[in-house]
C-alpha cells in the first residue's frame, strides 16, 4: 500500500550522513577517532540561518522523525504528528534537523557498528555516551551542516533532557527550549526501572558478555522482556484498562475451558516485546538506559538546578502529561520552578491525557494546539 | 470584569513592570498590560484552552492552580502581582493574599462587593442569596465560594498586617459619588492597591 503523502507530511526522505574525521572525546575520556552519524532534515535553512530546529530522539527512537523511507513504508517516522508542512514545527518555515544519537544503532557510530580498530562490530566495547556527549557531537553536526545557533532544540523524555543540557552547556546557541515529559534527573524508581531491564539483557545466554554480533547471536529474549517492562512504564494505567481492560485474545473464562488464556495485554505486551528484539541492539539499549540514570542537569552546579538554568538564555516551554508516571508532572515542575527562580521566560503546562509518558507522541488536541501556539514564536517572523 | 475595572489596574502598574497576572484567563489583559504599560508578564490560569489562546498572544503562562500555594513563584521576582475579581473563587483568600504581598512589591486585588445594598436587598428581603448579572450562579451551583465586602477586605487586610495604598470603587452610574462616599453600600466591585506593612 503506497503511503499517504498529502496534506501535512514531509514525504518521501532520505538519511544523511555525516562523517566526522576529528576524535570525538566522550565524558569518560573514550576516544572515537572518527565517528558518523546519521541524520535527517526536513524543510530548507534559510540564508540567515535562522530557522533551523534541533529535534532530539528519546530512549527508542532514530533520525527519523517524520516523513516515510519509501512508499511501501508501514508508518512514518516516530514524531511525524508534530512535524510537517503546516503542523506544529512547520517545515514550510523552519529547517527540521533529527539525527541518531552516538551509540544508538540505526546508523551512527554505535555498538552495531565496526570498530575500525578492529574490523569487528564495537559490541559491549562502545563507549558509554552520556547526555552532554550527545549535545556536543550534535553541535558538530549543526557546524557540519553550516547552522549559526538553534532557533529551537526540541525533545520529549530522554530528548527533553538532551534539550535542556543544549541550553544549559551551549547557551548562546539555543534560542528556544522545548523539553517534554522530562526529568532534571533519575529517581531512584527510574533507576530501578532501567536496572530490570539490563539485568534482562544481561541475563540472556546469548548475550555472551556483549559480544553476540560476533559471535553471530541475538539476545532477543532479553530485550523483549527489557522492552516489556520499559513500554509498560511509558503506559498509564487507566489508558491500559480503556485499551486492554480485561479482554482476552485467547482462551474463555468458562468454568470447563482450561486452554491457554492469553489477555490482551499480554498478547500486546508479547508483541512490542518480540518486534523490538530483533530492531534493537541489546547494546545500545544498556548504553541508552544507562546515559538516563547518569543524567543530572545539576551535577556540574553543585546540584542546584537553580544555577544550571541561570546560564542559560533560552525562552523554555515544559510540559508534562498528567497521567505519566515515568517522569511525572512533578518533575516537569521542579524544571519549571527552577527556571522561575532563575528568572527565565517559561511557559509550563501539564496536558491531561490517559496516554502516560507516551503522551508526548500520541495525539491530544490540546497538546497540539498549546505546541502550535508557542511553535509561533519560533524561528523568523 | 469591566473595561472601567481594568484600567484602573493598568493605570496602577508602573512602565516597564514584571508582572505577575493571577487567573490571567486568555491573556487579554496582559498582552495589553505589555503593549501600554511595557510590562514584561506571566500569567498563571488553570484552564488548558486559555492557555492556549495566551500563549498565542505571544505570552508566557504557567498552567497551575492559585488554590495550590503558588510554589512556583518565588519572592521579588516581581514588581507588581494582579488578581482580578479570582478572590472570591479561592479555597483560602487570606492564604493566596498573604502570599501576594509576600512574591512581588506591590499587589492589586479586585472583587465584586457583596455588601451592594442590591445584594442586601436580594438577602434582606427575599431572604434568598443574591443573583444578578454580575453574580449569575445559584449559591450551591458557583465558583464564587468566598463573597466579601469591602469592610470585610478591609478587616483582613489589618489582620493580615497588610496596607492599602490605594482603593478604586465602581459604582452604577447614578451611584458615582455615592459608591466614593459609602462603598460598602454602593460600590459593585472594589479594587485594591495593596503591600505587605512596613514594605
Amino acid at each position: 500500500m503506497a503511503v499517504n503523502l498529502s496534506d501535512g507530511s514531509v514525504g518521501l526522505v532520505t538519511p544523511q550522513v555525516a562523517h566526522f574525521d576529528e576524535p570525538f572525546t566522550f565524558s569518560s575520556g573514550a576516544v572515537l577517532r572518527s565517528h558518523e552519524l546519521v541524520y535527517e532534515t526536513y524543510g530548507q535553512l534559510n540564508n540567515a540561518g535562522d530557522n533551523a530546529v534541533l529535534i532530539c530522539h528519546a530512549l527508542s527512537g532514530s533520525h527519523h522523525a517524520a516523513g516515510y523511507h519509501s512508499q511501501d513504508d508501514r508508518r512514518p517516522g516516530w514524531w511525524d504528528l508534530a512535524i510537517g508542512p503546516g503542523k506544529p514545527i512547520d517545515t514550510d518555515r523552519l529547517y527540521v534537523v533529527c539525527s541518531n544519537n552516538l551509540g544508538c544503532c540505526d546508523g551512527s557510530s554505535g555498538p552495531n557498528t565496526i570498530n575500525p580498530a578492529t574490523s569487528e562490530p564495537w559490541g559491549g566495547a562502545f563507549p558509554q555516551p552520556q547526555v552532554k556527549d550527545w549535545v556536543r557531537s550534535q553541535k558538530r553536526l549543526a557546524e557540519h551542516l553550516n547552522i549559526p545557533r538553534w532557533a529551537a532544540v526540541i525533545g520529549g523524555s530522554l530528548g527533553g533532557m538532551q534539550a535542556l543540557q543544549w541550553a544549559v552547556d551551549f547557551p548562546d546557541w539555543v534560542e528556544h527550549c522545548i523539553a517534554l515529559a522530562a526529568a532534571p534527573g533519575l529517581t531512584a524508581q527510574n533507576i530501578a526501572f532501567n536496572e530490570i531491564a539490563r539485568h534482562a539483557i544481561l541475563s540472556d545466554p546469548d548475550w555472551c558478555q556483549g559480544d553476540y554480533l560476533a559471535q553471530g547471536k541475538l539476545p532477543t529474549r532479553g530485550v523483549a522482556l527489557a522492552r516489556m517492562v520499559g513500554h509498560l512504564t511509558y503506559m498509564s494505567a487507566d489508558g491500559m484498562s480503556d485499551r486492554f481492560g480485561r479482554e482476552l485474545r485467547e482462551g474463555s473464562f468458562a468454568p470447563s475451558d482450561n486452554s491457554e488464556w492469553v489477555f490482551q495485554v499480554e498478547s500486546y505486551l508479547r508483541h512490542q516485546g518480540a518486534r523490538f528484539s530483533t530492531q534493537f541492539d541489546a547494546n545500545t539499549y544498556v548504553l541508552m538506559t544507562r546515559a538516563l540514570d547518569l543524567f543530572d542537569l545539576a551535577a556540574e552546579y553543585k546540584n542546584d538546578l537553580v544555577a544550571a538554568l541561570s546560564v542559560a538564555k533560552a525562552n523554555f516551554l515544559i510540559a508534562s502529561f498528567s497521567s505519566d508516571w515515568r517522569f511525572p508532572p512533578q518533575r516537569s515542575i521542579e524544571i519549571r520552578d527552577a527556571l522561575l527562580a532563575a528568572g527565565k521566560p517559561v511557559t509550563y503546562a501539564n496536558i491531561d491525557t490517559d496516554n502516560g509518558h507516551d503522551g508526548f507522541l500520541l495525539p491530544n488536541p490540546t497538546y497540539q494546539a498549546l505546541l502550535s501556539a508557542w511553535m509561533c514564536r519560533v524561528g523568523p517572523a | 470584569m469591566s473595561r472601567l475595572d481594568l484600567d484602573t489596574v493598568l493605570s496602577w502598574v508602573p512602565e516597564g513592570s514584571r508582572v505577575l497576572d493571577l487567573g490571567c484567563g486568555d491573556g487579554a489583559f496582559l498582552a495589553r498590560l505589555s503593549e501600554e504599560r511595557g510590562a514584561v508578564g506571566v500569567g498563571v490560569d488553570i484552564d488548558p484552552a486559555n492557555l492556549v489562546t495566551a500563549v498565542s498572544r505571544g505570552l508566557d503562562v504557567i498552567q497551575e492552580d492559585i488554590n495550590d500555594g503558588l510554589h512556583c513563584v518565588i519572592a521579588n521576582r516581581f514588581d507588581v502581582v494582579i488578581l482580578a475579581h479570582a478572590l472570591q473563587e479561592l479555597t483560602h483568600p487570606h492564604i493566596a493574599l498573604q502570599r501576594m504581598v509576600d512574591i512581588a512589591d506591590e499587589a492589586i486585588v479586585s472583587f465584586p462587593n457583596f455588601g451592594h445594598w442590591s445584594c442586601r436587598l436580594h438577602l434582606g428581603v427575599k431572604g434568598r442569596m443574591p443573583m444578578s448579572r454580575v453574580m449569575p450562579r445559584h449559591w450551591y451551583d458557583t465558583p464564587n465560594i468566598h463573597f466579601c465586602t469591602v469592610t470585610d477586605f478591609d478587616a483582613l487586610c489589618s489582620a493580615l498586617h497588610i496596607d492599602i495604598i490605594d482603593r478604586a470603587t465602581i459604582a452604577g452610574p447614578a451611584q458615582h459619588f455615592l459608591g466614593r462616599w459609602f462603598p460598602n453600600l454602593f460600590a459593585t466591585s472594589a479594587i485594591y492597591r495593596i503591600r505587605r506593612s512596613g514594605g
